[in-house]
């Protein structure tokens, strides 16, 4: 059945329209919501493909399964990262306000509408700048609430970071504190679909269905992720200078200290003004997609070589847990 | 006054990225004022221009304390005021979400660092700031509640109003918050408009910095004007919000004293004409803050009251 979350009437014309789609009549809830940000569209095909396999076999869903493809409407529809007319990023008006300004009621209600789910899945696709591997993040404030649950979604990285202020005022973060468990997914890159990685998470949510007992078919056997929990085992790769990035490695592989990840040149003299190369071994799980990039632009994230092995091992050895 | 470039950074097609700021005298870092952070703050560049316009003629004629200094940055971010663009051009952040900055980090963290690094240990910091919605204020002193704040020096300004703000999550990455937290008495002050120049308020705006000024005994030129401001939060404060979305006639400007009952503004159906919501005063009181877009959405705030009854509480 399809509802609408929220519904508020624009100038000229038009309702802005939040809408979800439940599959199953009763039972625990899973949510999934995705296009927070107008421009991160590897959510859509996560959407699609739970909503087509579900329907093809419905009897097997014991449970309820809601998804909500476009929190931001009007961003989609405008290939924006925030919310059109406002430049607010909607990720961070949450939990919103009932008596607050349109943005922050739609917040509210959308807050108010996940509130009670069993279990929430956040899908982002990093922007359009950078590429991910399919991997979880998970503020250090939640890890033991949600930790087991990441472990279960057939990414290949779970990152717990350190706590902040300014993210207090993400989806996530509401949800979390108010007992509705919830994990953010960060695969992929803004404006595209990746369908290797929408199926990997897909095959992910049948199992955490699963786990919450709400799916009674099949599941595929999950990856185990790499977790990282240590803020320095992640090295951030910032360009040194402005130009253009030529990409040179893709992401997911891994790279010796010393080697080169890309170059940044200068077309209008037909230059090198930098040779980018890993400041460590280890894992390359964030690359840079866009290729213009200003001094200090993100070009990289690695996972260091030792944190790889000892997460490796330790995941290997069962003892993760 | 001596022109300086405080940080610089350098960009592939366009020209170097300069933060320039102007200081006046030496010795201790007595106050900071920092103008257009965000593309199109033109009346924050426009009340840098005007005051120091007026710094200049003060120093000329002697009446600036020479062992103090006073430090004008017009404008953090002229890449984006260039092109029109509120937030930074690349990525769309914005820098007044990146205090107190990264200088190994993203290009606006950087920046923010740059432009962290000039301006800390200023005893006093004055930020020409501008809300996110399209709007004209009366002009007034907003001070962040983080147990440093310095009521006291919000009221030497003189304006009839200082508001203090309790932060919400995404403040505590603000110029104003870091500033306070980093041992600077910091102040932002809004003028009645954003991207459209308004010169008197734009004047106002620096007579109530020179009359700060004064009062600190930065300069010898006395403080004539000012009132005594009224301290309001943001919770005292009386929002009205459009029942349905159209366009929107307003019958009321900041700075009118209404009637409870009073006609303030009304949504209009764009196709047909019709009233589709009429905005009414709730309470007496004075207008604070109203709307400018012509066409609003549904739950948007058209007007805030400072209500009469906390108006006589000072």
């Amino acid at each position: 059945m399809i509802s609408t979350v929220v519904k508020v009437a624009l100038p000229v014309n038009e309702m802005l329209d939040v809408r979800k789609h439940r599959l199953g009549t009763d039972g625990k809830r899973l949510s999934i919501v995705t296009g927070i940000h107008g421009d991160e569209l590897e959510g859509q095909y996560v959407c699609y493909e739970l909503a087509r396999r579900i329907s093809a076999a419905p009897q097997l869903l014991t449970g309820i399964v809601d998804l909500y493809p476009a929190l931001n409407p009007l961003g989609i529809d405008t290939v924006t990262r925030g919310i059109p007319a406002f430049d607010l990023d909607m990720n961070r008006i949450f939990p919103g306000r009932q008596d607050g300004d349109m943005n922050e009621y739609v917040a509210s209600r959308i807050i108010e509408d996940l509130s009670g789910s069993e279990l929430c899945i956040d899908i982002h696709a990093s922007n359009i700048y950078l590429t991910e591997i399919p991997q979880i993040r998970i503020n250090e404030l939640h890890r033991d609430t949600v930790l087991p649950l990441a472990r279960l979604a057939n990414v290949d990285f779970v990152w717990v970071h350190g706590a902040s202020t300014v993210l207090e005022a993400t989806l996530a973060h509401s949800l979390n504190v108010r007992g509705t468990k919830t994990l953010v997914v960060e695969m992929g890159v803004g404006m595209r679909i990746t369908r290797r990685y929408g199926d990997q998470l897909v095959d992910g949510l049948f199992r955490l269905m699963k786990e919450l007992g709400i799916w009674q078919g099949s599941v595929c056997e999950v990856r185990r992720p790499v977790i990282s929990e240590n803020p320095a085992d992640v090295v951030f790769l910032n360009a040194p200078l402005s130009g253009v990035f030529l990409k040179g490695k893709e992401h997911g592989g891994h790279v010796y200290a010393g080697e080169s990840i890309g170059q940044i040149v200068d077309p209008l003299r037909g230059i090198v003004l930098c040779e980018v190369t890993a400041p460590k071994a280890g894992w390359l799980f964030t690359i840079r997609e866009y290729p213009m990039v200003s001094e200090g632009s993100l070009m990289a994230r690695i996972l260091s070589a030792d944190a790889f092995a000892r997460e490796t091992a330790r995941e290997a050895d069962g003892d993760g847990a | 006054m001596e022109r300086e470039v405080l940080f610089e950074m350098k960009a592939l097609y366009r020209d170097d990225l300069r933060v320039t700021g102007f200081r006046f005298g030496q010795g201790e870092k007595a106050l900071a004022i920092v103008g257009a952070m965000r593309g199109n703050e033109f009346q924050q560049l426009l009340t840098c221009q005007r005051l120091l316009t007026r710094l200049q003629a003060l120093e000329k004629q002697g009446k600036l304390r020479s062992d103090r200094q006073v430090l004008v940055i017009p404008c953090v971010n002229p890449y984006s005021v260039n092109v029109k663009k509120r937030f930074w051009t690349i990525d769309n952040t914005d820098i007044n979400r990146m205090f107190p900055g990264y200088a190994e980090g993203e290009t606006t963290q950087r920046i923010a660092a740059g432009l962290f690094g000039a301006i800390s240990g200023y005893a006093r910091g004055i930020q020409f700031a501008s809300f996110y919605m399209p709007g004209h204020f009366l002009p007034h002193i907003r001070v962040m509640k983080t147990g440093y704040e310095d009521m006291q020096g919000a009221k030497a300004f003189g304006l009839p109003y200082v508001v203090l703000h309790t932060p919400r999550p995404f403040d505590t990455a603000t110029l104003n918050y870091n500033w306070q937290i980093w041992g600077t008495k910091a102040f932002s002050l809004y003028t009645t408009d954003t991207a459209q120049p308004d010169r008197t308020s734009a004047e106002q705006a620096v007579d109530a910095i020179l009359r700060y000024m004064a009062l600190q005994g930065l300069t010898d030129c006395g403080c004539a004007g000012g009132e005594a401001s009224t301290v309001v939060s943001t919770e005292e404060m009386v929002t009205l919000r459009s029942q349905a979305s159209g366009f929107l006639e307003v019958m009321a400007a900041p700075g009118d004293v209404v009637r409870c009952g009073q006609t303030l503004a009304e949504i209009t159906d764009p196709f047909l004409g019709g009233v589709k919501d009429t905005v009414t005063a709730p309470v007496d009181g004075v207008i604070w803050f109203q709307h400018s877009d012509p066409m609003i959405y549904e739950d948007t705030a058209v007007m805030k009251l400072i209500p009469n009854e906390r108006r006589q509480l000072e």
